[in-house]
């Protein structure tokens, strides 16, 4: 079965659920409808030989009407093929229904998404952080989270109680705030001195 | 005078845990490995639920080196993020540098010329070789065979000798650019590398000769860690741990890149899913990586090492001193970076540990709007807790250095 055709089966079975399919590069991908997601991933591992899930992740579209979306790349041992679904997830209302149920892989990918971009997984065992540790405040892969960093309060140990510091870099040509300037005008040399780059991400 | 004190774990896994074991009522014991522990290979640490010696229960806890790969990529041009990929799989950074560079040209829909081809493949393999000589002398090592990982270092420090010639570096490499390598292979590469591949075997049959016989390390790894077929599929495992479960699938062969479809080598798949046949499975991958890169040495073409595309590719650094054309490509392509077009592409490669994949969504221009690393470190060492249960605490040494994970490449 080619992804073409398992599209062509989704489109019929679940009518109305399915957008229009996307090419690009040779590789498929159909948004989907986050209410049906684990209906029509069931469908896909029994009926059309996805059996692996290769990857989850989830984008911030900072700026965008609907701000999430969450993509899963299925892959079929048996076909050879992917096919790739994606759903998108309004900000006002940031739950998925999680997809461990079909796949076991789906627990940490799906950690992982709650840990970086804060969707939550209506339905998953064990929704903890899992790369941050447990009570960091922030969602770190946000668009809207800096690249230098928040500080936070680490948690206590045996040891000592620590707070994590934001990386001194203010001004520095990786350092941005999401969505506010081009790689070009991040450019060091745009700006003459560290502190007119300062008061440029300043008055930004 | 003796005093109580009611300790508060702060640790949520651990808590989770000691609810569970309330409910219980039994005499379990949690202890932690990691996340310095020697056979953790990195800071992994693991939860683990003991009844005595044998294993109930085991929760990987992972993200001690987490750096925020992804975040950095989508804030650097798609060139700058070449270093950040070495020090994914520090163990095979060729392979990472190779695996990235594919993707970046799947967005821009460029192919690169042959010999670039011939080229990147001879890093992957050897870059495969490596990784299985730490991987398998590290397994020895936490078992106690201290001899295998001091001969198999040897060989890799042969590697990195090779590492050195071809691009400078011994260990971050950074060797490919978007569209072709940092510099062609020098002369005296594919002799030094051939002197290397007639060395390799004999040590491989020394390190066969000295484990797959051995009553020990036979007692330590048959039927330990047994990973069924389905459970692996389930999880997600690639790699060798997939084919050590049975599983034929190696992208080299299912979905052929940079010319892999060219050379002659076999696929080893296991039979029973253990750790034994998880280390069969990286013997054999070393014999069949050799066979490959004579195979490579011999066909390397020649000609065009960077694909003819200005507006992508690097221009050569002597034409950027002299030309007016190369200087503005050159100054385009580092402060702005390529212009990607707009697109969503994944492309994977089969690296030492599995399916290596980079998921890249670009909105058009020189930074990717997100990029994905699926790393199959990250993936594999889900399958612990399904591995290790009812398994006594030392095998847990043998499945972790089975599985051959590497921390860098996990928590990204």
């Amino acid at each position: 079965m080619t992804p073409q055709e398992a599209i062509k089966q989704l489109e019929t079975r679940f009518a109305g659920a399915t957008g229009v399919p996307v090419e690009f590069r040779g590789e498929f991908t159909v948004t989907v409808a986050r209410e049906k997601l684990v209906e029509i991933c069931r469908f896909l591992k029994t009926e059309c030989g996805f059996d692996m899930l290769t990857d989850l992740s989830g984008v911030d579209n900072f700026g965008d009407d609907s701000r999430y979306e969450v993509d899963y790349l299925l892959y079929s041992l048996k076909h050879r093929c992917h096919l790739r679904l994606k759903i998108v997830v309004p900000e006002d209302n940031l739950v998925v229904d999680s997809v461990t149920g079909v796949w076991r892989t789906a627990d940490w990918h799906e950690r992982e998404a709650f840990d970086m971009f804060g969707i939550r997984f209506h339905g998953h065992p064990n929704l903890r952080r899992i790369l941050m540790w447990d009570g960091y405040p922030y969602h770190p892969m946000r668009k809207d989270f800096p690249l230098a960093g928040l500080p936070a309060d680490l948690p206590e140990t045996a040891v000592d109680a620590g707070r994590a510091e934001a990386a001194p870099m203010i001004g520095g040509p990786f350092v941005t705030t999401s969505g506010a300037r081009t790689a070009a005008d991040r450019e060091p040399r745009q700006t003459d001195t560290a502190s007119e780059r300062f008061e440029k991400k300043e008055t930004s | 005078m003796a005093t109580t004190q009611n300790i508060e774990l702060i640790d949520s896994a651990a808590r989770a845990q000691r609810t569970f074991e309330d409910k219980l009522g039994g005499e379990k014991m949690i202890l932690n490995m990691g996340p310095s522990h020697p056979s953790t290979h990195g800071v992994l640490r693991v939860v683990l639920e003991l009844d005595g010696e044998e294993i109930i229960n085991a929760w990987p806890d992972i993200g001690y080196l987490h750096r925020g790969d992804e975040k950095i990529a989508e804030n650097m041009t798609y060139t700058q993020f070449i270093p950040y990929t070495d020090r994914l799989d520090y163990l095979a950074p060729l392979a990472n540098n190779v695996a990235y560079a594919y993707a970046v040209e799947k967005l821009c829909g460029i192919d690169v010329p042959p010999r670039c081809k011939s080229i990147r493949v001879i890093c992957a393999e050897l870059a495969r070789i490596s990784s299985h000589l730490l991987g398998i002398g590290a397994m020895a090592m936490d078992i106690g065979a201290m001899t295998v990982f001091l001969w198999l270092f040897r060989e890799r420090e042969k590697i990195y000798d090779l590492c050195e010639l071809i691009c400078g570096a011994r260990f971050t490499t950074s060797y490919t650019r978007i569209g072709g390598l940092a510099n062609d292979m020098p002369d005296d590469f594919l002799p030094m590398m051939r002197k290397f591949l007639k060395d390799l075997p004999a040590t491989i049959d020394e390190v066969d000769k000295l484990l797959t016989r051995n009553k020990i390390f036979i007692e330590r790894n048959r039927e330990i860690g047994v990973l069924s077929p389905a459970d692996a599929i389930d999880l997600g495992v690639t790699g060798p741990n997939l084919r050590g479960s049975g599983v034929e699938w190696d992208i080299r062969k299912a979905h052929p890149y940079g010319g892999y479809e060219n050379y002659q080598f076999d696929v080893p798949v296991g039979t029973m899913g253990d750790c034994f046949d998880r280390y069969l499975c990286r013997m054999e991958e070393m014999r069949q990586s050799v066979r490959i890169l004579h195979q490579a040495a011999d066909t390397m073409p020649d000609g065009l090492w960077n694909a003819p595309e200005a507006k992508i590719v690097l221009p050569e650094k002597k034409a950027v001193l002299t030309k007016m054309e190369e200087l503005i490509h050159h100054f385009i392509n580092v402060t702005e970076g390529i212009n990607a077009p707009a697109g969503e592409v994944y492309f994977s490669a089969e690296n030492p540990k599995g399916e290596l994949g980079f998921y890249i969504i670009s909105k058009g221009g020189g930074t990717p709007h997100r990029l994905k690393i699926r790393a199959p470190s990250f993936v594999n060492l889900q399958a612990v807790p399904v591995m290790a249960k009812g398994h006594m605490i030392g095998d847990m040494v043998a499945i972790l250095g089975s599985l051959d994970f590497v921390m860098g490449e996990c928590d990204r």
